[in-house]
């Protein structure tokens, strides 16, 4: 059991939870995550670890509820616990140790891109951000983006602020204008990092973007998040999750995130009747 | 004896009921129909079905305590070499092991000991499991990973000889393969959480969700101050045939099939949260016992159809002939000599098709079985709306990737000498970890016979530190 020492209500539907972890916050690292169960029939999500906290033993997740258990996870309070933790799961990212890197976060993407921003700007290398969301009240951890960037653009799709536009518009305009990165970071709905890494494709820019596929155990035991990558099947759990923009398949990935889609109506359906709790 | 050649028959549920319920396909003996069958066994003065038992049940032994009529006592006396009875009882394929060298089989059937260890284990269950008193606590504390069959035998043995074992398992709840993949139908999950508690009772320390190479490494808990350590974490990644269409939705590997519906109860969906997607016509690529349990449940799960799929022939199949029979008697449809080439999908990239070919038998093989050769054009379209690919795993890569001084096979195998001993120090390795995809039984005797290697390493490692100016010894 994993107690919730502090929670953020971000906006109307995404939630911010510091979690006790202690011996995932020991040992994670950017780009991993972990599997989450809320209670004993529940579901084993996958929730990319948003930052960790080595010396309070905590974790912190961020998500958007978007199904049944990240709904009942967003109706936990502080002081309330989580049944399973489990992790860190995943590769660690391998981060540039030097040079200029755009960190891209679009909606709910800018909680995976964030831990991948502090350890750039900690270990030094400029870091270029852009995050954004359909409008301003939904656009979230700008202040903790701002911190961690040498320079934060803002953008949202109805112009309620910042730039008036998607995150990957931003990105072609930046490159138009003739700045230059190392390295791109693009996570976000598939739809956009599909669109950063067509922006990045033509100009050689290497792009990574972190999938978040359904899993079950999260160990590479059952193949569910199998993905394409460079023409090869990869298992996101255990390859990932973080890939290659230019390599991945994203027509098969929408296509195989949708798979459970008439479940999740019917779990979400009973949710009333459950009151979403366990 | 004579005048009962052939075993005592177990009541099964009916085929047509049981496939549309997970409750178990075969009821087990009765009182009666148990010591039918013990009096059976002709007590051979030297037994040779015990060297088929890799954890060397005391066979004629129980059975005659089964044929006296004490039967509680039986469950005790397998329980002095097997911690597990009541699970072996079902899923070994005695055939293979016991029965296999029972004296009574050269003439007529041999005694059907897993029948009677299921009985007398069964019984104890019922009645109340009393657990053996601790034995003295020695010196040595050791780390199990992974809370399957190799893990538990492992942790249970070096527990009755006194030693303080911690079992680390990756997911939610312990039993391995017993509780997510083999069916509720088989192996009904009471019994694996009962034979569980027993081992836990012996005094092992379970520790769920921690996953070895990841949230500790084996390093981590030499640190943390345990002697030695046993890899047991079992079946990895899932094969599958790298044909075109294998990622459309519809198509699973057997593992997911299998822990979707065992281990998180997706035939209860949505009173537990985890869904499936079962399809009308279901295909089940494979012949081995995983297949046949992916193949029962997708009928139970509420597929109209269901059909294994197989290159080689009936007598090829590695499955037990008494789940090839289950199946057959549930309808599952057999396609042998036929091998999928591709897996066609409609415009919204669903499985709309298998596309397979015939196959004919050739010469042997390396595994003996004749090599199944492809027959030119023979292609044809099998209509199905769901794919299930029971090809075997090859070992989880996190422990090796992640343990320095740890060698594995190039197929991923750990490499371990004849106790289990791997390439590290301190450190041993049994089950599907070890041998790829095998049994329950061969993975509990590699734990067994590490757990007795264990206990001289660490009688070694404590007694030149009792003798040598007491410092603890480190690994």
């Amino acid at each position: 059991m994993h107690r919730i020492v502090e929670k953020q209500v971000l906006t109307p539907v995404t939630k911010l939870l510091v979690v006790d972890a202690p011996l995932v916050a020991r040992r994670c690292e950017p780009g991993q995550f972990v599997i989450v169960r809320v209670a004993e029939a529940g579901e084993r999500i996958p929730l990319t670890i948003a930052d960790f906290q080595r010396s309070a033993g905590t974790v912190t997740l961020v998500f958007q509820e978007v199904g049944y258990t990240t709904q009942v996870l967003g109706t936990k309070e502080e002081g309330d616990f989580i049944l399973d933790v489990v992790g860190p799961l995943g590769v660690p990212a391998e981060l540039l140790a030097e040079g200029r890197v755009a960190c891209i976060g679009g909606g709910v993407g800018v909680a995976p891109v964030y831990p991948k921003a502090k350890a750039l700007y900690q270990s030094g290398v400029e870091v270029v951000s852009i995050i954004g969301a359909r409008s301003h009240d939904l656009l979230i951890m700008e202040d903790m983006m701002q911190a961690v960037s040498h320079q934060l653009h803002v953008c949202t799709d109805d112009g309620s602020s910042g730039y008036h536009g998607f995150v990957t518009a931003k990105l072609q305009q930046l490159l138009e204008a003739g700045e230059k990165f190392d390295e791109v970071i693009a996570v976000g709905p598939l739809l956009m990092m599909r669109a950063a890494a067509e922006v990045t494709r033509s100009r050689g820019i290497k792009t990574l973007v972190s999938l978040n596929s359904i899993m079950v155990d999260g160990t590479g035991m059952c193949g569910a998040c199998r993905v394409t990558v460079g023409g090869k099947t990869q298992f996101c759990c255990v390859d990932g999750p973080m890939f290659d923009g230019h390599q991945v398949d994203f027509a098969e990935a929408v296509r195989r995130s949708l798979m459970y889609q008439e479940e999740e109506k019917t779990a979400l359906l009973q949710c009333g009747c459950r009151g979403g709790s366990e | 004896m004579a005048s009962r050649p052939g075993k005592v028959k177990m009541p099964t549920q009916p085929a047509a009921e049981r496939v549309r319920n997970f409750q178990e396909v075969a009821l087990g003996f009765d009182a009666g129909l148990a010591q039918q069958e013990a009096v059976r066994c002709i007590q051979c003065k030297k037994p040779v079905c015990i060297q088929g038992c890799p954890v060397n049940v005391k066979i004629p032994e129980f059975i005659q305590l089964i044929a006296d009529g004490d039967f509680s006592g039986a469950a005790r006396l397998i329980k002095e070499t097997n911690n597990l009875p009541a699970i072996c009882g079902r899923v070994c394929p005695q055939e293979e092991q016991c029965e296999k060298y029972c004296v009574l089989g050269k003439r007529f059937e041999p005694v059907a000991i897993g029948r009677l260890e299921r009985f007398a284990a069964d019984w104890e269950l019922k009645e109340g499991v009393t657990p053996p008193a601790r034995p003295e606590r020695k010196p040595g504390k050791v780390a199990v990973v992974g809370a399957g069959p190799a893990g538990l035998t492992c942790a249970g043995d070096l527990a009755r000889r006194g030693y303080e074992v911690t079992m680390f398992e990756a997911l939610h709840a312990p039993g391995g393969v017993l509780i997510y993949g083999i069916p509720e139908f088989r192996l009904p999950k009471a019994i694996v959480q009962a034979e569980v508690e027993y081992v836990l009772s012996l005094g092992v320390q379970l520790v769920t969700n921690v996953i070895v190479g990841r949230t500790l490494t084996v390093e981590d808990l030499f640190q943390d101050g345990y002697d030695a350590v046993f890899l047991g974490t079992g079946a990895g990644l899932p094969k599958f045939m790298n044909i075109p269409g294998e990622n459309l939705n519809g198509v699973y590997s057997a593992n997911e099939w299998l822990t979707r519906t065992n281990l998180m109860k997706a035939y209860q969906f949505p009173s537990w949260d985890t869904p499936i997607k079962v399809g009308q016509r279901v295909a089940v690529v494979g012949g081995g016992n995983v297949a046949m349990d992916a193949v029962r449940c997708a009928l139970r799960l509420g597929a109209a159809e269901a059909t294994i799929v197989y290159r080689r022939s009936r007598q090829e199949m590695p499955a037990r002939a008494e789940e090839v029979d289950h199946a057959e008697h549930e309808q599952v449809q057999f396609k042998f000599l036929c091998n999928p080439t591709r897996v066609l999908g409609n415009e919204r990239g669903w499985v709309e098709g298998l596309e397979c070919i015939c196959m004919e038998l050739g010469e042997p093989d390396a595994s003996g079985r004749r090599r199944p050769v492809e027959v030119k054009g023979s292609e044809f379209v099998l209509d199905v709306d769901t794919v299930v690919m029971a090809l075997g795993t090859s070992p989880n890569p996190i422990v090796a990737q992640t343990t320095p001084g740890l060698s594995a096979h190039r197929w991923g195998g750990l490499v371990v000498d004849g106790t289990g001993l791997t390439s590290k120090a301190g450190v041993w390795a049994g089950g599907d970890a070890v041998t790829g995809s095998a049994t329950v039984i061969l993975a509990m005797g590699a734990g067994k016979t590490a757990a007795e290697a264990m206990v001289k390493y660490l009688e070694e490692k404590y007694r030149t530190w009792n003798g040598g100016g007491g410092h603890r010894p480190t690994p």
